[in-house]
């Protein structure tokens, strides 16, 4: 079984991952990573691996595999 | 269905681009294109001018950054003395349209057997959003307060279909709006660079992207114009289709 690996550090919380994911399994932290942005968290449970988060994101902070 | 993505090995750790740059997902799918046709060690990029240029900081393979516009006569040196490799340029709308215009013009007429990605979002980016020769009609930017005026300022440049005119090898318009639009742009890029290796002749695509930053949008707001605005003036398809 594959999985979603979140470099949260690369985050720029542009949302752009949420907004493509269509199992609402992508959520922001309260918090924010060294940059300062509210990054990108995924919820394994609702995860299905699809890949949509990767192919949009523009940081490359998702890796399935 | 369960797929593997892992980010190709072209693309470094961290970019220097703004929240949600479209600069950041097409730089990956030139990357993934040319990992998937096994060229990744022998692919030279030609960076040009702007946001754009930061690609060569990016970039795990050979690059050479040309002077502001340049980039085409750049490659074409590099693609005549090394026609063994695969020359590519990747330059922002204001380096081609403006400033570069000549350079592009004559290496399409010229058919040379380089390939340019060609990133449109409409502005001069790192100089801080001004007025590009693509901008859209009444568009605001910092030197076009009230919106761009053709009366004044002329209308948008298409390049790709201006270029079309002199006909070569392979020429298409994609965008990063979507996914759909994503994976379509993966397979232009795939196109072009495939018309490259077999020595068609010269071959370009160019991709709508959002500036969110000079666009004064979020980037979920600026990706949504790409689809709901920028798109309604730059028709998306391959205008060249290989062999024809
Ligand atoms: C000869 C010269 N003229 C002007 C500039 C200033 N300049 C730097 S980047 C740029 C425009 C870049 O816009 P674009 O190609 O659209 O790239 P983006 O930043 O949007 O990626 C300009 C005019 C320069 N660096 N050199
Ligand atoms: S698309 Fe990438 S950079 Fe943007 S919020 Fe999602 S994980 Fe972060
Ligand atoms: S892999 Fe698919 S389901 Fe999982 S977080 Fe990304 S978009 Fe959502
Ligand atoms: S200014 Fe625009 S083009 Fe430049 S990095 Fe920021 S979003 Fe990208």
């Amino acid at each position: 079984m594959s999985e979603v690996t979140v470099y949260a550090e690369k985050c720029k919380g542009c949302r752009y991952c949420a907004g493509v994911c269509n199992q609402d399994a992508i959520s922001f932290s309260e918090k924010s990573n060294a940059a300062g942005y509210q990054f990108a968290q995924v919820d394994p449970e609702k995860c299905i691996q699809c890949g949509l988060c990767y192919t949009v994101c523009p940081d490359c902070v998702f890796e399935i595999a | 269905m369960a797929v593997t993505r892992v980010k190709p090995k072209l693309i470094g750790e961290n970019n220097q681009y703004c929240s949600g740059c479209g600069h950041g997902i097409l730089n990956r799918l030139v990357a993934e294109v040319l990992e998937e046709l096994g060229r990744a060690d022998d692919a030279i990029l030609v960076t040009a001018v702007g946001c754009a240029c930061m690609m060569n900081e990016l970039w795990q393979g050979d690059n050479m950054q040309a002077a502001h516009g340049r980039a085409p006569a750049s490659a074409t040196a590099i693609k005549r003395l090394r026609p063994e490799n695969i020359v590519f340029t990747y330059q922002g709308d204001g380096d081609l349209s403006s400033i570069g215009i000549a350079e592009i013009l004559h290496a399409t007429a010229r058919n040379e057997k380089f390939t340019t990605i060609f990133a449109n979002n409409g502005v001069f980016g790192m100089t801080g959003g001004q007025m590009a020769p693509t901008t859209l009609v009444g568009q605001k930017t910092t030197t076009t307060h009230f919106g761009r005026d053709p009366q004044f300022t002329g209308m948008p440049v298409k390049i790709v279909e201006l270029l079309a005119t002199l006909k070569p090898a392979y020429l298409a318009r994609g965008s990063v709006d979507s996914i759909k639009n994503i994976n379509t742009t993966k397979k232009y890029i795939r196109n072009a660079f495939e018309a490259q290796i077999d020595s068609e002749g010269f071959s370009l695509v160019e991709v709508l992207l959002p500036c969110p930053t000079n666009w004064h949008l979020t980037p979920e707001q600026a990706l949504e114009r790409v689809g709901s605005t920028v798109e309604a003036y730059y028709p998306l398809g391959e205008v060249v289709k290989r062999g024809e």
